[in-house]
C-alpha cells in the first residue's frame, strides 16, 4: 500500500513537471548569466542592490517589440534608480529567426542606444525556464538577496500602438506597488505578440 | 475663430477614422463570429502579414477553404495587422497571394480584455487557430499544417 502511494506520488510529481510550462506569479525564479551585446557576461546576481528586476523577453524585429522599444528605455530610466532595472533577453533561436543573430542584436542595441543589457539566449536555456512564449513578454521579479520571486507576468500596458493612449500601465502599477511594500493588484495580463522562434 | 478650428478638427477626427474603419473591427464587433449557433464548422485563424509562421501556414487554410467549399465549413482569416498597415501591406498581400477565404481585420489594442474571450489557454502569441461548431470547440496556439487543421475539424464534427 505504501509503495502504491509512493508510486502514485511519483507519477503525480512527474506529471506536474511535464505540465509545468514556465513560471507563475509567486514562483521562485532562477538566476541567470548570459552574454550581453557588449560581449560581457551579465548575471542577475550582479545586481546586489536591486529590489527587483524587470526582465523583458524581446527581440529585434517583431512589430510589437519594436513599438515598445522607446517605452522599455523609458522604464529603465525611470526605475533603475529606484531599484528596478530592466534586463532584456532575446528568446529567439537565431537559426529559426535570422533577424535575431547576436550581431543584429548588437546593432539594435547601438541604434536604439539601449540603457540596459540585451542578453543573448540562443539555446533558450533561460527563456524556456521562465516560460516566455512571445515577444515582448515581461516577468517582473522581486529580489531578496539572491532570491528572485515572480511578482507580475504579462504586458507593459494596454496599448501597444500608441503610448499616448495608454490607460492602464500594468507593469508600472506592479512596480509601484512593490516599491510601496505591497503586492501588485494585477499580477497577470495577456497581450498579442510574436511567437518565440524555436526549433520544433 | 478658435471655436471654428476646434469644430473643424473635431469633424476631421470623425470623418477620417470612419472612412478607415469600414473594414477594421474592434473585438466586440468580431465577437459574434466566435459564437454562431448553427451546424456550420468555423475555422478561425489569427494571423498578420508581419508574422512569418502565420504567412507560412496560410496556404493550408486556403486549401481547406477550397476543399470544403461544398461542406458546411467556413474559414475566417482574422488579420491582426495594424490599422496603419492595411492599405500599404495587408491589401497588396491579399492581392498578391490571391487569398479566397473571408478576411476580417481587427485592431483592438487592449488585448488583455479580449484574449481570454477567444480562449483561456491562448497566451496571445500568433499564429493561433480556433475551430468550433455550436458549443464544440478546439483551440491551438502555434503553427499548423493541412492534416493538423483537418484533425481539429474532425474533433468538432
Amino acid at each position: 500500500m505504501k509503495k502504491a502511494v509512493l508510486l502514485f506520488t511519483m507519477i503525480m510529481f512527474a506529471g506536474s513537471l511535464v505540465l509545468a510550462q514556465g513560471y507563475k506569479v509567486g514562483d521562485k525564479a532562477i538566476n541567470f548569466k548570459l552574454k550581453n551585446v557588449d560581449e560581457k557576461m551579465v548575471s542577475s546576481l550582479d545586481y546586489q542592490d536591486a529590489k527587483g528586476l524587470i526582465i523583458i523577453f524581446t527581440c529585434n524585429t517583431c512589430p510589437y517589440a519594436v513599438k515598445y522599444e522607446d517605452r522599455i528605455i523609458a522604464l529603465d530610466k525611470k526605475y533603475k534608480s529606484k531599484g528596478f532595472p530592466v534586463i532584456a533577453i532575446n528568446p529567439n533561436d537565431p537559426e529559426v529567426q535570422p533577424d535575431d543573430t547576436f550581431d543584429k542584436m548588437v546593432k539594435k542595441a547601438q541604434e536604439k542606444q539601449f540603457t540596459f543589457p540585451y542578453l543573448y539566449d540562443p539555446g533558450r536555456k533561460i527563456s524556456a525556464v521562465y516560460g516566455a512564449t512571445k515577444t515582448p513578454h515581461i516577468y517582473l521579479v522581486s529580489k531578496k538577496g539572491d532570491k528572485l520571486t515572480v511578482e507580475y507576468i504579462g504586458a507593459i500596458d494596454d496599448n501597444y500602438k500608441d503610448a499616448s493612449k495608454v490607460s492602464k500601465k500594468y507593469l508600472e502599477d506592479a512596480i509601484n506597488a512593490l516599491l510601496e511594500g505591497k503586492k501588485p493588484k494585477i499580477t497577470y495580463t495577456k497581450a498579442i505578440g510574436c511567437t518565440v522562434k524555436k526549433k520544433s | 475663430m478658435i471655436k471654428k478650428i476646434i469644430i473643424l478638427i473635431f469633424l476631421i477626427g470623425i470623418i477620417i477614422p470612419e472612412s478607415k474603419a469600414q473594414a477594421i473591427m474592434k473585438f466586440n464587433e468580431f465577437e459574434p463570429y466566435l459564437h454562431q449557433q448553427n451546424d456550420t464548422i468555423y475555422v478561425i485563424n489569427f494571423w498578420a502579414t508581419w508574422c512569418r509562421p502565420c504567412v507560412k501556414e496560410l496556404p493550408y487554410f486556403e486549401q481547406i477553404n477550397k476543399n470544403y467549399q461544398n461542406k458546411k465549413l467556413k474559414v475566417i482569416l482574422l488579420s491582426l495587422d495594424f490599422a496603419e498597415d492595411i492599405e500599404t501591406k495587408l491589401k497588396p498581400f491579399i492581392q498578391r497571394k490571391n487569398l479566397q477565404s473571408e478576411i476580417i481585420v481587427m485592431d483592438d489594442p487592449d488585448a488583455n480584455t479580449w484574449i481570454d474571450k477567444v480562449d483561456k489557454n491562448w497566451s496571445g502569441a500568433i499564429p493561433a487557430t480556433l475551430v468550433y461548431k455550436g458549443t464544440k470547440k478546439v483551440f491551438h496556439e502555434g503553427s499548423l499544417n493541412y492534416e493538423q487543421i483537418e484533425n481539429l475539424i474532425n474533433k468538432v464534427k
